[in-house]
């Protein structure tokens, strides 16, 4: 579980997050969406620890993570996947090195151990026979995949994706995103999910957190969305022809 | 400037951490050994013979009185590839090749989020990616520039014995003459100094990229400018510490 307490960040004097409070939960997949500039990207960066909240805290069950020393922030990081919006994927490292380094860092596990695992989280994400490629060699949702295997390999408890899907054609995003759904449920792992894309929203989101212009506007998941009363919510929920179309039947 | 130089000593002070792991520590190193200073032989090898060669040549000439023996041609040769052609010039040359090469795949790096993602997995980005790069550099480019030495005052013996200006017996004489080992000394201090520079200069700027491959492409340029004027400046004021 991660608690986000009255977060609040400014960039040159605009305010990007205002008083942002909200809970997410552990073995759900959680969505943080709005539009582009509402906010989300920084509230997931002041979770993962690549930006700090002005004022507030976020605490990772219960143990601060904002506010506390580079070295103890460091120790809850080892308990976090991420997945970054391009994969980020080490250029100069083949898909097995990739996805074996979580486990060269911080485990002392021998050779056949790591490799076992590798093998086993790259099975995992449907990608067996690619563990000598490059990234480059990838096509994007290969290097998603791989990414997925590399954050989930060190077992984390955490799980971080941003923008999943996308770049992604609509068959390999639900790919993606039943995987992010599969593992959260299987591995009972906290998944926060950042995404403007309504089709992962009415896949998997267990619990949505709608921001808007910095603001949490609205909370709930993935039946009430099509429900709600909340005027800039269904703006950006039925945006689209295809939502449009959905909220007419 | 002075908020650069801040910056520039806090990722040092990051960077010279002990690494979180040993292992993968000595397999980086390894990878350096050969992307900055292995593949760097060719260039180094064959700038350094022509450089000898065309020293040896240009001193032979220029002497015009018979009151200065030919044997100084092996001295001026071996000095001037000692005190300042290799330590000096390789290191410029180093510069442009393994500083360009440093600062754009850590910019790279950075644009592409793999920094972002070693920190997020609690890996210090700084020392897992620049540390290798500074002790490669520091332990490979004193070998560099040993190995420039003796073949630039091989590249003035070849051009003295096909040219027919000074006769081998001659220039191996001169190359003999009047050595002070501390010259050899004063060569590596140089290239110890330089070759941080080259390293910490360039992974610096290549960690603080922001944007794309634009920006990319300008921390390479800086990288090969700054660490430049650095190293003529700091070969000043050595020379003046050590020689003077």
């Amino acid at each position: 579980m991660i608690e986000v307490k009255n977060v609040s960040k400014s960039f040159n004097d605009k305010q990007v997050l205002n008083n942002i409070s909200t809970v997410f939960e552990k073995g759900k997949t959680n969505l943080i969406i709005g539009q582009s500039g509402s906010g989300k990207t920084v509230l997931m960066k002041c979770c993962i620890g690549l930006e700090f909240p002005e004022t507030g805290m976020i605490d990772f069950d219960n143990r601060p993570f904002s506010t506390v020393s580079e070295k103890r922030r460091t120790d809850i990081r080892k308990e976090m996947g991420v997945l970054f919006q391009g994969g980020a994927l080490f250029d100069s490292f083949n898909v097995e090195q990739n996805v074996m380094f979580p486990l060269n860092m911080f485990t002392n596990q021998t050779l056949q151990e790591k490799l076992d695992r590798v093998n086993f989280c790259l099975k995992r994400v449907n990608l067996e026979n690619v563990s000598k490629l490059f990234p480059s060699e990838l096509s994007g949702g290969m290097m998603k995949r791989v990414a997925i295997a590399r954050a989930i390999s060190n077992s984390p408890s955490y799980l971080f994706c941003d923008e999943p899907n996308s770049g992604l054609d609509p068959k390999t995003a639900e790919v993606i995103d039943a995987l992010i759904s599969e593992i959260t449920e299987e591995y009972d792992i906290t998944t926060i999910v950042n995404t403007h894309d309504m089709n992962s929203v009415l896949q998997i989101g267990q619990k949505i957190s709608f921001l808007y212009k910095g603001h949490l506007w609205w909370e709930g998941d993935k039946t009430s969305i099509l429900e709600t009363e909340n005027a800039e919510l269904q703006d950006f929920v039925f945006s689209t022809e295809l939502t449009r179309r959905l909220k007419k039947r | 400037m002075l908020r650069l130089l801040g910056e520039y000593l806090i990722l040092m002070f990051e960077t010279f951490k002990k690494p979180d792991k040993w292992p993968v520590f000595k397999r980086q190193l390894m990878i350096e050994f050969i992307g900055l200073g292995v593949d760097s032989i060719g260039i180094v090898a064959i700038i350094s013979v022509f450089s000898g060669a065309i020293v040896a040549i240009q001193t032979a000439y220029n002497i015009d009185s018979p009151f200065i023996p030919l044997t100084m041609v092996g001295f001026t040769t071996r000095q001037m590839m000692i005190l300042e052609f290799s330590p000096t010039i390789i290191s410029l040359i180093l510069a442009g090749k393994a500083g360009s090469r440093i600062a754009s795949e850590i910019g790279t790096m950075r644009v592409t989020q793999q920094i972002d993602a070693l920190r997020v997995m609690g890996v210090n980005p700084a020392n897992y990616l620049i540390l290798p790069k500074i002790t490669a550099s520091m332990l490979f480019n004193p070998i560099l520039i040993i190995f420039s030495i003796g073949l630039g005052i091989a590249g003035g013996w070849f051009a003295c014995i096909f040219t027919n200006l000074v006769s081998s017996a001659d220039y191996i004489e001169g190359i003999q003459a009047w050595f002070e080992p501390f010259t050899v000394t004063y060569a590596i201090i140089k290239t110890l100094v330089f070759a941080l520079i080259i390293s910490s200069v360039s992974g610096f700027l290549g960690y603080n990229v922001e944007g794309g491959s634009v920006e990319v492409g300008r921390a390479s340029t800086k990288a090969v400018v700054y660490s430049s004027i650095l190293i003529i400046f700091f070969d000043l004021i050595l020379t003046q510490m050590l020689l003077v």
